[in-house]
């Protein structure tokens, strides 16, 4: 049975606890909508980028010009995984999903005789992946100076992999990371890169099949292109990644603010009750011993 | 009084313009282009440079982009910029800073048509500086 001074220092541990853990959602909370603003703000590029492409790779696409980045190098035996996490933890199980979905993966490649090579983008990811497989990991970009993510930051990571595909490292190149549906739910995802998956149903959408002059010419703008497509995909990827670590973090912040809440009414209670007990303990004590006289 | 059509200037980052305009001049990489309303459809390349906005209004602004590509058809341009600034908001370390990035890019480059490409760049950037910094 704990004292009643043991009872008073928890519950005082646990209220500073909560009052750390309800910071946290709060400054999480303000992170999260800068995250979804700068995501926001990112769309329309991406999405533009995407419509032009659907449209040059059509004009080019019947040519054997088309360049490799987009085509592959026609065989899939090395498998590149470009694993992107969070750089902190306490965000529920938002880093350990997307390692999931990339382990789970290169479980599936590895059976099936293909060589996997991994790239971890963030510290958390990296650290639950070189448990199992941290011969097969590369490289890693360590994110955890940069404040705010900039293109730049994607374009390193981009041109990191088309340097590795220059060189004939691999064949395909998938990206996992979360995607941010909203503040209670991301999901995990796998994009294939490399070779381009074609956005072939934007183009029926915009509707803009018009025949367009290109300067210089359409292969040598898709050379230019999908190198750009591939920095801008990882940015997204990135940007993504932010807003669901900071949504997960509100959440995991949140429950853990309320387990706390929980937690000093039951050890109050606790508190409350051994305090009645010692008291009546001590009443009973004195009257005895006036009767006693 | 030319026709007016839509125009868009977005970099990774963010839509930096959006709206109705008259006349747009684009650094285009066989050279500067100028747009206006029913532009034959072109997609074409741009080089490092500054772009002038002439608004429906009247109204001019200039914005600092690097590389990136546009798409024109008639009712409408639209420019992806890798980076796009306000010639406002621009400081010369910008562009020091891609300068020797270049530069040490160039050293390592080992086939012709990388270094031939990088040095090209390079002097796109020069001459960027010379006309975005008043001397």
């Amino acid at each position: 049975m704990p004292s009643l001074k043991d009872l008073k220092n928890r519950i005082a541990s646990v209220k500073a606890t909560q009052k750390i853990t309800k910071a946290m959602k709060m400054v999480a909370a303000a992170k999260l909508r800068r995250a979804q603003e700068a995501a926001e703000a990112a769309r329309p590029y991406s999405q533009r980028m995407s419509a032009v492409l659907a449209n040059i790779a059509q004009a080019v696409g019947q040519d054997d010009s088309a360049p490799r980045l987009m085509t592959g190098t026609g065989k899939d035996q090395v498998h590149l995984l470009v694993v992107c996490t969070a750089e902190r933890g306490l965000c529920g199980g938002f880093n350990s999903q997307i390692a999931r979905l990339a382990r789970d993966h290169t479980r599936k490649l590895l059976a099936s005789g293909k060589t996997v090579k991994i790239i971890c983008v963030g510290k958390k990811g990296f650290d639950i992946l070189r448990r199992e497989y941290a011969s097969l990991i590369i490289d890693r970009v360590d994110l955890r100076e940069v404040k705010r993510i900039g293109f730049e930051n994607a374009d390193q990571v981009g041109r990191k992999v088309i340097g590795l595909f220059e060189k004939g490292e691999f064949d395909v190149c998938t990206l996992f990371y979360s995607e941010f549906k909203s503040v209670i739910s991301q999901i995990p995802t796998a994009l294939q890169l490399i070779p381009a998956s074609a956005p072939a149903a934007v183009a029926e959408t915009t509707g803009a099949t018009a025949i367009y002059d290109y300067e210089p010419d359409a292969a040598a703008i898709l050379g230019d292109l999908i190198p750009r497509n591939i920095s801008v995909q990882i940015f997204r990827a990135l940007l993504e990644n932010v807003a669901g670590e900071m949504g997960a973090k509100m959440s995991a912040m949140d429950n853990a603010t309320r387990n706390a809440g929980e937690m000093i009414n039951k050890l109050t209670l606790n508190y409350n009750r051994q305090r009645q007990a010692q008291i009546t303990k001590e009443l009973i004590e004195i009257i005895s011993g006036a009767e006693a006289l | 009084m030319a026709d007016n059509f839509n125009f868009e200037l977005v970099s990774p980052e963010r839509l930096l313009v959006s709206g109705s305009v008259s006349e747009v001049v684009i650094p285009a990489t066989e050279g500067e282009m100028t747009v206006m309303a029913n532009h034959a459809p072109t997609m074409t390349t741009i080089k490092p440079g500054v772009v002038t906005v002439k608004f429906a209004d009247g109204r001019k602004d200039r914005f600092v982009v690097f590389g990136g590509f546009a798409d024109i058809i008639p009712t409408g341009c639209t420019l992806l910029a890798e980076s796009a600034v306000h010639v406002d908001d621009f400081n010369v370390d910008q562009i020091t800073r891609r300068v020797e990035a270049a530069r040490t890019e160039l050293a390592q480059a080992t086939t012709d048509e990388h270094k031939f490409g990088i040095e090209s760049y390079l002097a796109e950037l020069t001459t960027l500086r010379g006309i975005v910094v008043p001397a």
